[in-house]
C-alpha cells in the first residue's frame, strides 16, 4: 500500500492532542528539574542561576540516606515476599480447574479493584491494634496487601503459555514434583518472575496511600517523606524540595528503564486477563 | 527390564460423574506394538494418560506381570511417552533434553554420555546434538521426542498422536521410523491415533474406541476385514453406510439399491449396509445411479453418485465417468456386511 | 478413605491445591479481616447508636458532600481518559516508527505517581510557571483548586487508559476490519460495527481502572487542590476522622461508604459491559 503523504484532518488532531499532552508533561518534568538547579527563581522564564547545591540541601536535611535504605528494604521485602506467597498459588490458579476457582480469583482481584484508601485505614487500625504499624514490618505488610493479588495476575498468563505437557514429559522421565518444580518450571518462569518482581518494585516505591496510613518517622519510604515536606512547603525552600522530587524521579525512571527491559508498558499499567468471563 | 506382559484390568476414568473410559481390559505381550484408535474425544487419550499415571484411575488396576502400577506416580513406573506437540524442555539443548531422563535416574555420568550419544545416531540428530528445541524441523523435534522416550529403554512407550503434527510427507516418513525403530529395539508401545491408515500400518493389535467403550480388539487384517460393527466399519473406510432392510434371505433393499449380501438377520429388519468404494463397482445388471461429483485420484477417480431415491454413494473408478452420466452399479456379495440398525 | 479421596480428585480437588493457602492466608488476613473489622468498627461508635457514625457522616453537609466532590472530579476525568484514548489508541494501533518511544514515555507519567506529579504542576501550572507566561493576558489560576487536581487525573490517568485501550485494540483481529472492508464498509462503519462492540467490553475495564485510580484521588487533591474546599474529596474526609480525630469509627465508615460507592460504579459500568460481546476478540481460528 502507498503511504499517504498528507494526513487527514483526524490524525492532525489526533498528533495535535498527544503533542499537547507531552508538551505539557515536559513542562511538568522540567519545571521541577530547572527548579531543582536553579538558585532564586521568581517570576521569570529561568532562575538567576544555577547551583547543584539543593540535593546536598536535600540529601542532608530531609536524612535522604535513611529514606532510600528504608525505601529499598521495603520493596525488596515486598517483592520477595509476594513472589514466594504468590508464585504457588497462581501455578494452581494457572493449571488447575476447582469448585470455587472463579471465586477465589475475583477475591484476588479486589484488592486491586478497591481505593487502597479504603482498606488502607481499616488496616492500618488492626495493624496499630497488634503493633505493627509505624513499623517496618507494618509498611512491609500494608504494601503486600495489593502485591500479592498483583503477582498472581501478572504470573498466570506466564505460566498458562509452559505447555502443561512439558511438566508430564518430565514426570515421564522419572522427575518428581521437586525436580520438575526445580529443572523444569522455575528455568522456564525466570522471565515471568522478573518481570512481576520488577512490576511490583515499581508499584511499592510508587505506593503512596498504604505506606502513609502504616508507617512511622523511622519508616518512610521516598515518596511518603516527599509529601511530607511537600505538605510542609514553606518551611523548606521550595528548591530542596524539587530537588527531592528529582531524587525520586531519577529513582522511578531507573527502575522504568529496568522494567521495560523485561515487560510491555501495558503491563505496567495492569494485568487484566479477563478471566471473570470464561 | 524384563516381563512377559502387561495387564489392563478394567480400566475406568470418570470426569465429574461422566464417564470417559468404561472397562478397558487389554493384555499386551512384551514387544507388541498396540494402536489406539478412535474419533476425538472417543476416549485413547484418557486411555493413554491413565496409562501412563498422568490421570488416577476411577475404577481398576494396571498390571506389570504381578506388580501392580496403578497405584504408582508417573515417575516410578518407568514408561517413556512421546507427547502429540513433543513437549520438548525448550531451555535444554537436544543432548540435555535426551540426558534429562537418565539424570533423574541417577544414572552415572559416563553412562548417561554413552547412551545419550547412542540414541542420537539412532535417531540420526548428530549434527543437531547442541541446538535448542525451538530451532529444529517439526520432524526433527519429533526424533528427540522419540530419543527422549527410548533412550531409558522403557517396558512401556506410549505414543500420543504423535505424526498429527506433521505434513503428509513428513508424516508418511515418520511412520517408516518409527516402524524400523520399534523393529529394531522390540520395545513395548501404545501408539494412539485418530488416522485408520496409520493405525493399520504400524501395529500388531488395533484397539477401537468410541465415546469411553472398546468397539473391537483385532489385528489389522481382522478390522479391515471383518469390522464388529457399523461404528467401525465407518472408521475402517467404509465410507457408503446405508440405511436398508432385509428384503429376502440373501437380499437387502433400500435407499434406491438392492444388493445380494449373507446376512444372519430376519427378513424384514432394518440394517446398515457397510460397503468399501472399491468394492462398489461399475458393471452391467447392477442398480442405476447418476454421477454427481468426480474427483481426481491418480490412476482412479472417487465419484459421488446418487441413487434414483436420492441417497448418496461412494465408489472408485478406473475410467472416469462425467458428472450426469447414468452407470449402473455391482458389489460382491461377501464384500457387503450388514449390520443391525 | 481412598474412595474419597477418588471422588475429590476427579472434581479437581487434591494436595496440590495447599499451594494456595500462604496467598489464600495474607489476602484473608491482610484484607479480608481489617475490612471485615472496619466494618464492624464503623457500627460501634462512641456515641449515636449502632448507625451513630454513618449519621454522623450523612447528616453533615460538609461531609456529605465529599461525595459529589468526589464523583464531580473522579467521573468526569476517567470519561475523558478513556473517551480521548479511544481515538487516539484506533490511529495509533498499526505498526509505525517511535511506537515503542511513545508508549515508553506515557509509561512515564504512571510511574511519577501523583506527588511529583503535584509538585511539578505546582510549578508548571503556577501563577508564575511556564504555562501562564506563554498564555496572554492575566494568569490563570489553575492550582490550588478543582482544576489542578483535574489536571493531576489526567496527567495520571490518560497514559493508563491509553496504554490499555491499545493493548486491548491491538488484541483485535485486524483481519476482522478487512473482511468488513470487503464487504463494503466505509472507516466509519468499520469502527462503529465491527471494532467498538469488540472493544466494549475493553472500554468498561478501562474506565472501571481508571475511575478506581481517581476515585481514591488523595495526595493531589491535598497538594494541588483545595483541600478545605472545593477538592474535599471522600480520602481526605476519611483521613482526617481517622489520623486527625481519632474517630476510628467514623473513619471506618467513611471507607466503607467509599468502598460502596466505587462498587457500585464498577458494578454499573460492568453492567454495561455485559450487555455487549464479551467473548473472544480474534477471529474464528486461533
Amino acid at each position: 500500500m502507498k503511504r499517504r503523504i498528507t494526513a487527514s484532518p483526524g490524525a492532525w488532531i489526533v498528533w495535535g492532542v498527544v503533542a499537547f499532552f507531552f508538551v505539557n508533561l515536559a513542562g511538568v518534568i522540567g519545571s521541577v528539574l530547572v527548579s531543582s538547579f536553579g538558585t532564586r527563581w521568581f517570576d521569570t522564564w529561568l532562575p538567576q542561576g544555577f547551583t547543584t547545591d539543593w540535593y546536598g540541601a536535600a540529601w542532608r536535611e530531609f536524612g535522604l540516606l535513611d529514606v532510600l535504605t528504608v525505601t529499598l528494604e521495603v520493596s525488596l521485602l515486598v517483592v520477595a515476599i509476594s513472589v514466594l506467597v504468590g508464585l504457588p498459588a497462581s501455578y494452581v490458579l494457572a493449571r488447575r480447574a476447582f469448585p470455587g476457582r472463579r471465586l477465589l480469583y475475583l477475591l484476588f482481584l479486589l484488592p486491586i479493584l478497591m481505593p487502597p484508601i479504603t482498606y488502607g485505614i481499616p488496616l492500618a487500625t488492626v495493624l496499630y491494634k497488634y503493633g505493627f504499624a509505624g513499623h517496618l514490618s507494618g509498611v512491609v505488610l500494608a504494601n503486600l496487601v495489593p502485591s500479592i493479588p498483583f503477582v498472581i495476575l501478572t504470573m498466570t498468563p506466564f505460566i498458562e503459555q509452559v505447555d502443561p505437557a512439558i511438566e508430564r514429559a518430565a514426570r515421564m522421565c522419572g522427575a518428581r514434583t521437586h525436580q520438575v518444580f526445580t529443572r523444569i518450571l522455575a528455568p522456564l518462569l525466570v522471565p515471568g518472575i522478573l518481570a512481576a518482581s520488577v512490576l511490583v518494585l515499581v508499584r511499592t516505591v510508587g505506593m503512596f496511600e498504604l505506606t502513609f496510613l502504616t508507617a512511622g518517622p523511622d519508616s518512610q519510604t521516598l515518596v511518603v517523606a516527599l509529601y511530607y515536606t511537600m505538605s510542609a512547603a514553606g518551611i523548606r525552600a521550595q528548591q530542596s524540595v524539587d530537588a527531592m522530587a528529582v531524587i525520586y524521579t531519577s529513582m522511578m525512571l531507573v527502575l522504568l528503564v529496568v522494567a521495560l527491559r523485561y515487560v510491555n508498558p501495558t503491563q505496567l499499567v495492569a494485568r487484566v486477563k479477563d478471566d471473570d468471563d470464561d | 527390564m524384563t516381563f512377559s506382559a502387561l495387564r489392563l484390568d478394567g480400566v475406568t476414568r470418570r470426569f465429574g460423574g461422566k464417564d470417559a473410559l468404561t472397562g478397558l481390559s487389554l493384555t499386551i505381550g512384551k514387544g507388541e506394538f498396540i494402536a489406539l484408535l478412535g474419533p476425538s474425544g472417543c476416549g485413547k487419550s484418557t486411555a493413554l494418560n491413565c496409562l501412563a499415571g498422568l490421570l488416577p484411575l476411577s475404577e481398576g488396576s494396571i498390571w506389570q506381570d504381578e506388580r501392580r502400577l496403578d497405584t504408582l506416580p508417573p515417575e516410578r513406573r518407568g514408561f517413556g511417552m512421546v507427547f502429540q506437540n513433543y513437549a520438548l524442555f525448550p531451555h535444554l539443548s537436544v543432548r540435555r533434553n535426551i540426558a534429562f531422563g537418565l539424570q533423574m535416574r541417577r544414572v552415572p555420568r559416563a553412562e548417561v554420555r554413552r547412551r545419550t550419544d547412542e540414541a542420537i545416531r539412532l535417531v540420526r540428530l548428530d549434527e543437531h546434538a547442541a541446538k535448542l528445541p525451538g530451532q529444529l524441523s517439526g520432524g526433527q523435534q519429533q526424533r528427540v521426542a522419540i530419543a527422549r522416550a527410548v533412550v531409558l529403554e522403557p517396558s512401556l512407550v506410549l505414543m500420543d498422536e504423535p505424526l498429527s503434527n506433521l505434513d503428509a510427507k513428513l508424516r508418511l516418513e515418520m511412520r517408516t521410523e518409527i516402524r524400523r525403530l520399534h523393529q529394531s529395539l522390540g520395545l513395548t508401545t501404545v501408539y494412539v491415533t485418530h488416522d485408520q491408515e496409520e493405525a493399520l500400518s504400524l501395529a500388531d493389535r488395533l484397539v477401537v474406541l468410541r465415546d469411553g467403550q472398546v468397539q473391537q480388539i483385532g489385528t489389522p487384517a481382522e478390522l479391515h476385514d471383518a469390522p464388529a460393527n457399523a461404528h467401525v466399519a465407518d472408521f475402517m473406510g467404509y465410507r457408503n453406510l446405508l440405511p436398508m432392510k432385509v428384503s429376502s434371505p440373501g437380499t437387502v433393499e433400500g435407499s434406491g439399491l438392492s444388493f445380494r449380501a449373507t446376512s444372519s438377520l430376519p427378513v424384514g429388519s432394518d440394517v446398515v449396509v457397510a460397503i468399501r468404494p472399491e468394492d462398489l463397482l461399475v458393471g452391467p445388471g447392477g442398480v442405476p445411479v447418476t454421477v454427481e461429483v468426480v474427483e481426481y485420484q491418480g490412476r482412479e477417480a472417487a465419484v459421488e453418485a446418487r441413487t434414483l431415491s436420492g441417497a448418496p454413494v461412494h465408489l472408485r473408478v478406473t475410467e472416469r465417468p462425467s458428472p450426469g452420466d447414468k452407470v449402473t452399479v455391482v458389489a460382491d456379495p461377501a464384500r457387503v456386511l450388514v449390520f443391525p440398525a | 478413605m481412598t474412595a474419597l479421596r477418588h471422588r475429590l480428585a476427579e472434581r479437581g480437588i487434591d494436595r496440590q491445591l495447599a499451594l494456595l493457602l500462604p496467598a489464600l492466608l495474607c489476602v484473608l488476613v491482610l484484607f479480608v479481616y481489617p475490612f471485615a473489622y472496619g466494618v464492624g468498627l464503623s457500627f460501634q461508635p462512641s456515641s449515636g447508636g449502632v448507625l451513630g457514625a454513618y449519621r454522623t457522616f450523612f447528616e453533615d453537609p460538609y461531609q456529605r458532600d465529599t461525595i459529589a466532590t468526589t464523583l464531580g472530579l473522579s467521573l468526569p476525568a476517567a470519561l475523558l481518559n478513556v473517551a480521548a484514548s479511544v481515538p487516539i489508541a484506533y490511529r495509533m494501533r498499526g505498526r509505525f516508527r517511535g511506537k515503542r518511544l511513545m508508549t515508553t514515555l506515557l509509561v512515564v507519567p504512571i510511574t511519577l505517581g501523583t506527588v511529583l506529579t503535584a509538585e511539578g504542576l505546582l510549578n508548571f501550572l503556577g501563577p508564575t510557571g511556564w504555562f501562564n507566561r506563554i498564555l496572554p493576558g492575566d494568569a490563570v489560576r489553575l492550582t490550588n483548586n478543582y482544576w489542578g487536581v483535574f489536571f493531576s487525573l489526567i496527567i495520571t490517568g490518560f497514559p493508563f487508559a491509553f496504554l490499555l485501550i491499545l493493548s486491548y485494540l491491538s488484541g483485535i483481529d485486524p483481519s476482522l476490519e478487512k473482511a468488513a472492508a470487503t464487504l463494503g464498509a466505509g472507516w466509519w462503519q468499520r469502527f462503529r460495527r465491527i471494532t467498538l462492540p469488540l472493544l466494549a467490553p475493553g472500554l468498561a475495564t478501562t474506565f472501571c481502572l481508571t475511575f478506581v485510580l481517581a476515585f481514591s484521588v488523595f495526595p493531589s487533591a491535598v497538594l494541588v487542590g483545595d483541600p478545605a474546599g472545593s477538592t474535599r474529596v471522600i480520602s481526605i474526609a476519611a483521613y482526617h476522622a481517622g489520623y486527625e480525630a481519632y474517630d476510628y469509627p467514623l473513619a471506618s465508615a467513611i471507607a466503607v461508604v467509599m468502598g460502596v460507592i466505587e462498587l457500585v460504579v464498577v458494578a454499573v459500568a460492568l453492567g454495561l459491559r455485559s450487555l455487549f460481546y464479551t467473548g473472544t476478540t480474534s477471529s474464528g481460528k486461533g
